[in-house]
């Protein structure tokens, strides 16, 4: 039972996780919170529908989902972001990041209604015995799919030269720009990436849930955030980790505690860890240069 | 008894030691000054005494009272006024509200006193603008007092910061760069002013300071500190034909 | 009695606005004090106007306690929660501090869902409908007076140097923690006021009209009509508790207006609409103009 509790843990972890890299990348370039992040991870969930339903299988519903979120999440930084960059308070741009999500969550009403879809059915029940343990294999699936996508992640911004861009930039923004870095170019690749993440979770989100509905981005969105500065905001490991946890506690707190508080976990959670540890499990403690 | 008494204060930050083992006496109502090359350590050394950072090790004595490990607004209500390196002032007040804000730290009314506008409070603003006024007269900003304190030109600035902090009434005033940006001229005036203030207003004055003529010309004794360490004092003379100091300079190319 | 009067004379749709009107102010001062003076970005507003709604509700109504008092302790439990959360979290960045007052907010909601007393998800109805246009309007007015003369005084200006520059008002004496959680209660008894108001106007209240996107309306009437001013968050308030009644022509579509009413905003007047006019202007116009002659 523990087991079973911890892989569904881990399968609902791994979209946090997904969605939580997003806000970290975001947060850590550009120190906003994209509040319209949610709802990109929801239109990903929408248009990953939409390619299932049309025959598609799950790995072309799945990069269609990307390959579209990456295009809505760098047209989103363009139009909404950009003109405020530099110029305005840190405040301005929040309140614009919700504008969007205000947008976006009512467009897919205005288009679908504000109602469940379900997902057609894409793999089958199939379940499989791992020792003692019921295993579905859309959750290995969509574990595997996780981890793959984080693994890249991690080497992409280790290894290349792109990714040293984007550490850059993180590190010192006004720095990369003097040492020549097109940080215009490498704050969009940021938002297209997190958004392409977001987009397979919200995909896989839809199938293991067989459920989308146009406001499952708010509170995913939250509760993603709430992962990715329980694990330290900007941090990418932390973010993985964050949202691994987030997802384990919360169905722990669900088969153990109550399910009625489900949501409340999220919230306590990044409470204590702002109160105790402001900078996460993985965070490093920023001192202030007076 | 002296104003400033640090002893053997240190200053870690995660492996480096902005300051190592300072040991310094502020005479009452000197006018001492602070060099050494840039990283040396000397605006934290500002924030120990100030009380933004709480020292790694050593005593820090304001007139024989213990206040390292006290809070910043509670040293400066003992009595100990600063201006900063990067000037910080409030942007989107006026210049009057700015000095008013710093008559903060020796005045009392509560939330109380003030939403009701009791007699104690209506008496306590009006001292305050008082005060605040006389200190606009002193820096020559009065016509400015309803500009907003971030459209003034920098070397206001640097004035109303000052302002700014002899409206606590200090004992010690802190300055860190005062002369950073002005010409010489201004320099004179800067110079002028701080002897003045410091006669008229009872005060000791420590300077933080890059221009070498202005702290020789100014400063009755002079600290030099190098990589957080003190390596000469005394007069300005004797500090000019110090060898280490000498080497110091010269060794970072200054 | 006025309240009959006006019963009669004015259509009950404009007395409606009128009445949400003055409680959105009431509300929005509230949070002008936090994030438009202070500066300490709160986005969780709405959990205090839950608080105070839920436990004026529930004095009213289960505990038949007279409206005055069912008001009083509706606020005095929010600002006690203001006061509880404000003083751990509070020495934490603006950006963190966004996040725990979010976290707060979601954590009332989760809680009054659960809480038998207050109907759980169904809610709690039967509030007796106390709140007039006079008593709001009444409130309102020694709301503002009582904002203003903080402003103006000691303390309030101390509030703004916090907001300006948190080291240098340390150094002026400011015990910023302690004025900043003073001013997060003031801000929380002031929304656990509205909330009062709201649920007694209401007549039923439940954890959905306390939500995230409460809390964001709320910070948009602060934000729209220039942070720290009262003039200015009155206009705010009155613009965006008007418009989406305006928008109703367009119903469905208000929400789409509305989200790209505060990106166009935020992008073309970030200080919002009177954020850079201020009363010094208005003195400074006239102290040169004195001087002048």
């Amino acid at each position: 039972m523990f087991w079973e509790q911890l892989l569904n843990g881990l399968t609902l972890g791994s979209s946090y996780a997904l969605i939580a890299l997003g806000y970290t990348m975001v947060y850590g370039i550009v120190q906003l919170i994209n509040f319209a992040h949610g709802e990109v991870y929801m239109f990903g969930a929408f248009v990953g529908l939409f390619l299932v339903t049309a025959g598609f299988n799950i790995f072309v519903a799945l990069l269609g989902a990307m390959a579209f979120c990456m295009l809505l999440g760098m047209l989103i930084e363009r139009v909404a972001y950009r003109p405020l960059r530099g110029k305005s308070s840190r405040l301005s741009a929040l309140i614009s990041a919700i504008g969007v999500s205000i947008f976006l969550s009512t467009l897919m009403v205005l288009y679908r209604g504000p109602n469940t879809t379900r997902y057609p059915e894409v793999l089958g029940g199939s379940t499989f015995q791992l020792g003692s343990l019921q295993v579905s294999t859309l959750q290995i699936i969509i574990l595997l799919i996780a981890a793959l996508l984080m693994v890249v992640l991690e080497l992409a911004i280790k290894k290349t030269r792109v990714g040293k861009a984007m550490r850059a930039c993180s590190q010192d923004l006004e720095a990369s720009k003097l040492m020549g870095v097109n940080v215009n170019r490498i704050i969009s690749l940021t938002f297209a990436v997190g958004s392409a993440l977001a987009a397979a979770g919200g995909v896989m989100v839809g199938i293991y849930y067989n459920a989308v509905w146009p406001y499952m981005g708010t509170m995913a969105g939250l509760k993603a955030f709430a992962a990715a500065v329980l694990g330290g905001i900007g941090s990418v490991p932390g973010a993985m980790i964050g949202g691994l946890t987030l997802g384990v506690l919360e169905i722990m707190g669900i088969a153990y505690l109550s399910s009625s508080y489900k949501d409340a976990i999220a919230f306590a959670i990044l409470i204590l860890v702002l109160i105790i540890r402001p900078q996460g499990l993985v965070g490093q403690k920023l001192s202030k240069k007076v | 008894m002296n104003i400033l008494e640090m002893t053997r204060i240190s200053q870690e930050f995660g492996g480096l030691r902005a300051v190592d083992t300072v040991s310094l006496s502020v005479l009452t109502g000197e006018i001492l000054g602070i060099i050494g090359p840039n990283g040396a350590g000397k605006t934290t050394l500002f924030n120990i005494i100030t009380g933004i950072y709480v020292p790694t090790e050593g005593e820090l004595l304001f007139r024989e009272r213990r206040i390292d490990g006290m809070a910043p607004h509670d040293i400066a209500r003992l009595g100990i006024g600063r201006t900063f390196q990067n000037i910080r002032l409030f942007g989107k007040l006026s210049v009057l509200d700015n000095v008013r804000v710093g008559r903060f730290g020796v005045t009392h009314s509560g939330l109380w006193s003030c939403l009701l506008r009791l007699p104690a409070a209506r008496r306590e603003e009006k001292e305050t603008e008082l005060r605040a006024m006389e200190l606009l007269e002193l820096v020559d900003l009065v016509d400015k007092r309803y500009e907003y304190a971030e459209n003034l030109a920098y070397g206001e600035q640097r004035r109303l910061e000052i302002a700014r902090a002899l409206a606590l009434d200090p004992s010690l005033l802190l300055l860190d760069e005062p002369g950073a940006g002005m010409n010489t001229g201004e320099k004179e005036e800067l110079m002028a002013f701080i002897r003045s203030i410091r006669d008229q207003l009872n005060l000791t004055i420590i300077l933080v300071e890059h221009d070498m003529n202005l702290v020789m010309n100014i400063c009755e004794r002079i600290t030099v500190l190098d990589y957080g360490r003190k390596i000469a004092e005394g007069t300005p003379a004797q500090v000019k034909n110090d060898e280490r100091v000498i080497q110091s300079y010269l060794g970072s190319g200054a | 009695m006025f309240d009959a009067f006006l019963n009669q004379t004015i259509d009950a749709y404009y007395l409606r606005i009128l009445i949400f009107i003055g409680i959105n102010i009431i509300l929005a001062l509230g949070l002008n004090l936090i994030t438009g003076v202070t500066g300490q970005l709160s986005m969780g507003h709405a959990g205090f106007m839950s608080l105070g709604a839920y436990t004026s509700a529930i004095l009213s109504v289960q505990l038949e306690v007279p409206f005055a008092l069912a008001l009083l302790g509706g606020a005095l439990v929010a600002a006690f929660f203001g006061f509880l959360i404000g003083i751990p979290t509070l020495r934490l960045e603006g950006d963190y501090l966004a996040m725990v007052t979010i976290g707060f907010a979601e954590i009332v909601r989760v809680f009054f869902l659960n809480f038998g007393p207050g109907g759980k998800a169904v809610g709690l109805s039967g509030i007796p409908q106390n709140t007039g246009f006079t008593v709001v309007w009444l409130l309102v007015l020694v709301v503002i007076v009582l904002n203003r003369q903080l402003l103006a005084s000691r303390v309030g200006r101390s509030l703004y140097a916090i907001r300006e520059n948190e080291i240098a008002a340390e150094a002026c004496g400011v015990d910023t923690t302690r004025m900043k959680v003073l001013a997060f209660s003031v801000g929380s008894l002031l929304g656990g006021l509205g909330g009062g108001l709201y649920a007694h106007y209401m007549y039923y209240i439940n954890p959905q009209d306390f939500g995230f996107m409460k809390s964001i309306e709320l910070l948009n009437m602060v934000v729209l009509g220039g942070m720290g001013s009262i003039p200015g968050t009155i206009i705010g308030v009155v613009i965006l508790t008007i418009l989406p009644e305006m928008l109703r022509i367009v119903d469905e579509y208000r929400l789409l207006f509305y989200g790209a009413l505060l990106v166009i905003l935020m992008i073309f007047r970030p200080n919002g609409l009177l954020g850079d006019v201020r009363v010094y202007d208005i003195k400074k116009w006239w102290t040169q103009r004195g001087d002048r002659e």
